[in-house]
């Protein structure tokens, strides 16, 4: 059986061989994409380091398995930027001193861009740390990331109010 | 990891001709095998992926005003349905109390029904575990036993079911659909998990290579959307397994209680409902006694298994708990914290 698979990967169509099916999609990402920007913290559903966003959902990539994934649109933190100017995530977190060694860093950003887009959490804080509770910060940014999130949201929903106006 | 072929069946008959092989196991997200799997727990010769399979992804009303909902339906789109969350309040909340967004946008519905226990001593392949190798012993028996089980388990294992939303599921008396090569059978939630007895590598009633292709939820059980609670004490806020949980849903009647439907969480190898609990409150007034002498009831059985004793009073302060709040009456928004008991009504905030 062949296990050639094809994924958009940060809107770039790829088809990519898979000699083994064990595969997940952090190690394709990271070990045969060369995109390392996806980190790689407990490899086991628990930190949130490996945050991506596939068919616009995000989820773990290291409890993924790359061959079950054919024909998805992956995004990660490599695909987020347009061309120099960073997403709107991205710059509310540098703002903010969202981060410190910066390791989880790609996976807070991954994981707010997929909560902005969910919609759910609203400016409630409460309900955005909640919702940023599956990615674990070791040195305790928290507090710049709730910020964060809640600034780049904002931001987010400025455009949409200025056409509804 | 060990190697495994991989199978990628088109149809439901083809998926179960793949999986009756033995060696075989279902691929659902996978984030509980690939898990299991890392840790060489779980070593399947060949994963079946239900990825392709057609047939397992929908949220169907039914005639009696119940829902099918395929097994292969997200957690994360159960959990936001607005149908399904404005009828089934308190399994929305347990769904939304479950592990993280991540985990919750791609974990299955037939995944949570058939998750394996989190005792560290299974995950341990350096551990004696009878239910990952039988008669191998039990090292928990001895070990660090602090969350494990005070109902239905026995000297060969004391493990408990992990599963949050299998709690309001089974209080609302869901009804597992299966299909197997002999055809389609339909069992009650609350016979689908097996407690461990003499063979606690048994964790349900599915025969090899059996799959479940839907969960059901009957037409009455949406009579308790206005009462419906489920509470779920954790060791931290957020993103962590049950140490005890409970799930209430009432039916109110002229003040009075015309019919409660109560299971616990983390305390068994199953989601235990409690229909002696369910008998002392039918009639009865809602309050603080009634609520305490079902508490009473529901744990009349309950034995420690170890150093657990503490869960066994824990499990009644959260049923009491979950009631009390039903009996408030279900929320018009989840609140901030799903299922926390230390959430305030109203969803505020707890950090000032
Ligand atoms: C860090 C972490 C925290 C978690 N916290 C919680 C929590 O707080 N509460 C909670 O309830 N859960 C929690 N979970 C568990 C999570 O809910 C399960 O991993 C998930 O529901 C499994 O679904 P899946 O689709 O990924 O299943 P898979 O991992 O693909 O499969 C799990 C098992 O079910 C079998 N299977 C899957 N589908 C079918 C089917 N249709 N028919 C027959 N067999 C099938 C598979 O063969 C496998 O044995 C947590 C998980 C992690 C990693
Ligand atoms: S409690 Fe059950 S799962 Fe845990 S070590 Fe004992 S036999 Fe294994
Ligand atoms: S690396 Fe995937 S959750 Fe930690
Ligand atoms: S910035 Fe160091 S782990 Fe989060």
């Amino acid at each position: 059986m062949s296990l050639s698979i094809t994924l958009t990967v940060n809107a770039v169509p790829r088809t990519i061989a898979l000699d083994d099916p064990r595969v997940t999609l952090l190690d394709l990402l990271r070990e045969r994409l060369d995109l390392t920007g996806t980190k790689k913290g407990c490899d086991r559903g628990q930190c949130g380091a490996c945050t991506v966003l596939v068919d616009g959902r995000r989820v773990n990539s290291c409890l993924a398995l790359a061959v079950s994934h054919d024909g998805a649109e992956v995004l990660t933190i490599e695909g987020l930027a347009e061309g120099e100017t960073p997403h709107p995530v991205q710059a509310a977190f540098i703002e903010h001193d969202a981060f410190q060694c910066g390791f989880c860093t790609p996976g807070q950003i991954m994981s707010a861009v997929g909560l902005i887009r969910e919609g759910q959490a609203g400016d409630d804080p409460e309900r955005v740390r909640e919702g940023m509770s599956g990615n674990l910060c070791r040195c305790g940014a928290y507090q710049g990331i709730t910020e964060a999130v809640l600034q780049a949201q904002r931001r987010l929903a400025e455009p949409e109010q200025e056409q509804a106006a | 990891m060990n190697r495994f072929d991989y199978i990628r069946p088109a149809t439901v008959a083809e998926a179960v001709a793949a999986a009756a092989v033995p060696g075989s196991a279902y691929l659902a997200a996978g984030t509980n095998l690939l898990d299991l799997m890392k840790g060489g727990v779980m070593r399947p010769a060949r994963l079946v992926d239900l990825a392709r399979v057609p047939g397992l992804d929908a949220i169907e009303a039914l005639p009696d005003g119940g829902l099918r909902i395929g097994a292969r339906v997200r957690n994360a789109d159960l959990a936001y349905d607005p149908g399904f969350a404005r009828r089934f309040p308190a399994v929305a909340e347990a769904l939304l109390s479950g592990a993280s967004a991540q985990l919750r946008n791609a974990a299955t519905v037939g995944g949570n029904l058939l998750q394996r226990t989190r005792c560290a001593y299974f995950y341990d392949p350096a551990s004696a575990c009878n239910k990952r190798e039988p008669g191998a012993g039990c090292d928990a028996r001895e070990g660090e036993n602090r969350l494990h089980a005070v109902l239905g388990w026995s000297e060969q294992c004391i493990a408990t079911h992990p599963s949050d939303f299998c709690v309001p599921l089974v209080a609302l008396g869901a009804v597992v659909e299966i299909e197997g090569q002999a055809g389609r059978r339909e069992v009650p939630l609350e016979e689908f998990h097996r407690l461990p007895g003499t063979t606690p590598e048994r964790e349900s009633v599915l025969a090899p290579g059996e799959l479940v292709v839907a969960v059901r939820l009957p037409g009455e059980a949406a009579g308790f959307a206005g009462h419906a609670r489920y509470v779920k004490l954790r060791e931290r806020t957020s993103y962590a397994f049950a140490v005890v949980s409970a799930a209430a849903c009432l039916r109110l009647e002229d003040g009075a209680i015309a019919e409660a439907r109560l299971a616990l969480g983390g305390v068994a190898a199953k989601p235990w409902r409690v229909p002696a609990a369910e008998a002392v409150l039918q009639g009865a007034r809602p309050g603080a006694e009634a609520f305490r002498q079902a508490a009473e009831a529901a744990l009349a059985e309950a034995q420690p298994s170890g150093e657990n004793g503490f869960k066994i009073e824990l499990a009644r302060r959260i049923l009491v708990r979950a009631l009390t709040l039903a009996a408030a009456g279900t929320p018009e928004r989840l609140p901030a914290l799903p299922a926390s008991p230390l959430a305030s009504h109203s969803g505020v905030s707890l950090h000032g």
